[in-house]
């Protein structure tokens, strides 16, 4: 009689599975971190031109996004190629701007609204004029503060 | 002949390498968070703007060819940031408005002072966005660069490294003392930067 038996031959061990949560999880956790949240579906080309002095734009709750650009292909026959503005997912008017921050305001928390800075994700290829136009609509509801949101990277990809 | 079992697949190191991939996203992936050039626009007044001498206005048009005229001569882009950082390092003042601590060439014509200094940016409608931020970046790289210069005088540190820190909360030291030295440096060398319609 011996201590160790000799193993026998037999039927197919099952493949352990105890690590299915773990990559289950795994996955979960990457999506989680690489998700970003899409705010708005965009109706313009939007090229953001490059600088290197940017400082960051952080804490999303006290920020407003407005766009402009020239429409996106599918939009073209209907709006044409002019560059134009974009608030909220819509396409919108200079006078709306107005209308747009006020919205903005009070849909935000009262205490931030000193803080708000607008984000404007205007195209590489809009002209000034339009920039200009929504500046001055901002400086009359005295929303200040602002951002030339850009890709960081060097000027003189700008120019191609 | 009896039927041989397959060895049982040895699944221990597998949470390993669910780690290490789960490391390896972690790393790799970049959360896209916005960057840009904070500005801030001038409040509509109805009172006069003061009288400011035309030798502390640096003037900086854009036309509809996105040609730069920067004191009514043309100019690359490229030449740009050093004629600002001349413009307003020049400290041509005397008596009280005497800069101590210029290094520019001191001459009457250009500015008499980094606080009186004024750079007046001006930007036709048919002008590219592109090209605007450009130049306004240049003009930031402007006041950065005599900002991190007059840092690394005072306190042996550069400006934007100085802000980096203050913004980070994991940043162990004195941050009162940080904002004063912070506040010291914009008021030796202030960003008036105006953007006239």
């Amino acid at each position: 009689m011996s201590k160790f038996k000799t193993k026998k031959g037999g039927e197919m061990p099952a493949v352990n599975t105890a690590s299915l949560p773990d990559i289950v999880f795994m996955l979960l956790f990457f999506f989680m971190v690489a998700t970003v949240m899409k705010d708005d579906d965009l109706l313009i080309e939007n090229k953001l031109p490059y600088a290197d002095q940017v400082e960051k734009l952080d804490k999303k709750d006290r920020i407003m996004y407005i766009y402009a650009g020239k429409p996106s292909e599918r939009y073209q026959a209907q709006y044409g190629t002019e560059s134009r503005i974009q608030l909220d997912g819509k396409f919108a008017d200079v006078s709306e701007v107005q209308a747009f921050v006020a919205q903005q305001r009070a849909s935000k928390r009262e205490e931030l609204i000193p803080f708000l800075t607008t984000s404007l994700k205007v195209d590489s290829d809009a002209n000034m004029g339009l920039v200009g136009d929504i500046k001055q609509e901002l400086r009359k509801c005295n929303a200040l503060k602002i951002n030339y949101t850009t890709k960081k990277g060097d000027m003189s990809k700008n120019s191609n | 002949m009896a039927k041989r079992s397959a060895p049982e697949v040895n699944a221990g190191s597998m949470a390993d390498i669910a780690f290490l991939l789960l490391i390896f996203f972690l790393v790799t992936t970049t959360i896209e968070i916005d960057t840009g050039l904070n500005r801030k626009l001038p409040p509509i007044e109805e009172s006069d703007p003061p009288i400011i001498k035309q030798k502390n206005i640096f003037t900086v048009l854009i036309n509809k060819k996105n040609q730069l005229l920067v004191e009514d001569e043309l100019m690359e882009i490229k030449d740009l940031r050093k004629a600002a950082v001349e413009f307003l390092d020049n400290g041509g003042g005397e008596g009280d408005d005497a800069c101590s601590f210029c290094k520019g060439k001191r001459d009457s014509k250009s500015s008499d002072n980094p606080t009186k200094a004024i750079i007046s940016l001006k930007n036709e409608r048919e002008t590219t966005y592109a090209t605007y931020i450009s130049v306004q970046n240049e003009l930031v790289a402007a006041y950065n660069e005599l900002r991190n210069r007059r840092a690394s005088e005072l306190y042996g540190t550069s400006f934007i490294e100085m802000e980096a820190n203050y913004k980070d909360v994991n940043w162990v030291g004195n941050k009162t003392k940080l904002k004063e030295q912070i506040e010291q440096i914009k008021l030796d060398y202030p960003q008036k930067l105006s953007e006239v319609q």
